[in-house]
């Protein structure tokens, strides 16, 4: 008998398994609808794993999340309407970008904690909001940029070349960048310096005392989480089109924030299951008409009382319910 | 200078206000620990209840006023039984979503019943006084009055009665309360009630100077929390001069420094009090 090879514990077949299937689904879907919200959930879950490696991994609530998202798109839509570069140098000017704000703005607001963290970054979310809306000459305020063009193709040898001009093509181009975020969070969180920043979450005069910098680490979760929000802000761009101030304000990071409060924080998965659950959630809701957001905050507003821990943490209580295991720190 | 004078008054019009909002939510905060972001949503909720009363009912002002405050204080202390109450333990951030889900009920709710259009209160006092060259109408010295009036109330109530002595143990030391035989159940709802009222007298009183519709406690919410953060969270002698010095901020910076910019100037000023000292003007240190 062929020895079971060892990496292939059951943990990653199923995952090459999940991967399989999100990169077979174009075989079967056609419906533009069902690629437009299979390509927006990418997005939302590429911006809640973001957020989610601050809030979830070192406990710290950044509420002008969605303002670096804004910074990430605008930065890629300026660039390319206004100066006309590539979308390739564009979006990692995007991510560089929204990563500088965040090291600037992560430099005075990282002092303060708990909820003075979270107000004193809610109102620098705003100001670039309004600075947004009001800078007219440069971000053309409310009419908002317009016409934004798509990636460009990549060429291959011999002439062939990838365009992304279709459904299909844009959803594996976010699809392909969702699980790249995904794996280098992964890394992060998993690496010695992710292990800092459980330390911080947990207690950081403590993980001072071990001889942990907690400011130092904080800032490097803030503008690693910041930076992959530029990302997610810039592959919207490119594939909306079109953008105005409400990208960047607060509406945005509530939003992103309740998809990982739901999927359940300090999982890798619980952001992406809130970002793709939450959106059909709110679709089927239509139904409802006038009632919709109504209903919309009451399941919220239930739904986090009774299953305080997400839906990934409800999920790891039943396992353990069942099976009678023990839960690790390591797999928490 | 009779320019400045006006816009001096202005300001502690609207500070007066801001103040009776930040009352609330820091009572709520220094009991309940949590940041009750659906607190605007409720001051919305006093607008409409005093707005209705006078203008459908013809109820007098002062009456509309107070029933507004009793129903929004019967609502606050329903939620927090309701929602607030069982998420004690969990996470503040949970709390957090509560209240983002509170708010998508309230404003939609708001919404579909009464509609999308800004309404306008029927004038009420409307007498204009002239002195030195100023121009004020009773209406602005009325909420001056008024919310001054209702802030020593609560500092009365707070100081003087067996309630009052209470919340503030609860306060300082939850578990040292409890300790002493005290129902601190019994205070987080009476303390919410207490602040709900606050943020619905407040939405009574600027009914009739600014507009009444479903969306108007979003951006006083924001500054409620400026100014608690500025005050430092908790403290009460924070939340009354952090909202008058937010009041005059916007209204003497949005006349002589930026009209463009003259909202956002408060939210700068946080982030740069945060900046040099990190638990706000009058905050305690971690």
């Amino acid at each position: 008998m062929i020895p079971f090879p060892k990496f292939l514990t059951p943990k990653r077949l199923l995952l090459a398994l999940l991967i399989l299937l999100v990169l077979a689904v174009p075989l079967f879907v056609t419906s533009r609808y069902i690629y437009h919200l299979l390509i927006m959930a990418c997005i939302w879950s590429m911006a809640a794993t973001s957020m989610n490696l601050l809030m979830g991994y070192t406990g710290q609530v950044n509420l002008a999340h969605g303002a670096f998202f804004g910074i990430g798109a605008y930065t890629t839509g300026l660039l390319m309407l206004k100066f006309g570069v590539n979308f390739w140098l564009a979006l990692p000017a995007a991510c560089v970008v929204a990563a500088f704000f965040g090291f600037l703005m992560g430099l005075p607001s990282l002092r303060t904690r708990g909820s003075y963290f979270a107000i004193g970054t809610l109102c620098f979310g705003v100001i670039v909001t309004v600075i947004i809306d009001r800078w007219d000459s440069l971000t053309e305020g409310q009419r908002g940029l317009l016409g934004i063009p798509g990636p460009a193709p990549i060429p291959l040898p011999f002439g062939a070349q990838i365009t992304f001009d279709t459904m299909a093509s844009t959803y594996y181009l976010i699809l392909v960048m969702l699980i790249i975020t995904v794996f280098i969070t992964h890394r992060i969180v998993r690496s010695l310096v992710g292990r800092t920043f459980r330390a911080v979450r947990g207690d950081e005069e403590l993980a001072g005392s071990i001889g942990i910098n907690p400011f130092r680490t904080k800032l490097i979760s803030f503008v690693a989480s910041t930076f992959f929000a530029g990302l997610a802000g810039g592959l919207y761009t490119s594939y909306i089109g079109f953008l105005s101030p409400e990208i960047s304000d607060f509406h945005v990071t509530f939003e992103i924030l309740i998809y990982c409060m739901i999927g359940g924080i300090g999982t890798l998965a619980g952001p992406i299951i809130g970002a793709i659950i939450l959106p059909v959630i709110s679709e089927t809701l239509h139904a409802l008409a006038a009632y919709r957001l109504v209903a919309y905050g009451v399941l919220l507003t239930v739904f986090i009382i009774f299953i305080p821990t997400g839906i990934v943490g409800g999920c790891k209580i039943i396992w353990q319910r069942l099976t009678g295991s023990r839960l690790t720190m390591e797999n928490r | 200078m009779a320019l400045f004078f006006q816009q001096v008054l202005n300001g502690i019009m609207l500070g007066s206000v801001y103040s009776l909002v930040a009352l609330g939510l820091t009572l709520i905060y220094g009991i309940l620990g949590i940041p009750n972001f659906a607190h605007g949503a409720l001051y919305m909720l006093g607008a409409y209840i005093a707005f209705l009363l006078v203008s459908s009912a013809g109820v007098n002002f002062w009456l509309a006023m107070i029933v507004a405050m009793v129903g929004l204080a019967l609502v606050g202390m329903l939620i927090e039984r309701l929602v607030f109450r069982p998420l004690m333990e969990a996470p503040h951030l949970n709390s957090f979503i509560a209240a983002i889900g509170l708010i998508f009920i309230i404003e939609n709710g708001a919404l579909i019943i009464w509609g999308p259009d800004f309404k306008r209160f029927p004038p009420i006092y409307e007498q204009l006084y002239h002195i030195f060259g100023i121009t004020i109408t009773l209406q602005r010295i009325i909420i001056v009055v008024t919310a001054v009036s209702l802030i020593i109330l609560m500092q009365l109530f707070i100081k003087k009665t067996i309630i009052g002595a209470t919340i503030e143990a609860t306060a300082q030391d939850r578990v040292g309360t409890q300790l002493v035989g005290i129902n601190v159940n019994r205070v987080d709802l009476i303390t919410f009630g207490l602040g709900t009222a606050l943020a619905a007298a407040a939405g009574a009183l600027i009914g009739p100077i600014l507009l009444v519709f479903p969306s108007m406690g979003g951006a006083v919410i924001l500054k409620a929390f400026v100014i608690i953060i500025l005050g430092g969270m908790g403290s009460i002698p924070g939340a009354i001069v952090g909202g008058v010095m937010l009041g005059l901020l916007e209204s003497i910076g949005g006349g002589y420094i930026t009209t463009e910019y003259h909202e956002v100037l408060a939210f700068g000023v946080l982030v740069a009090v945060l900046a040099i000292k990190p638990t706000g003007l009058f905050g305690r240190q971690h």
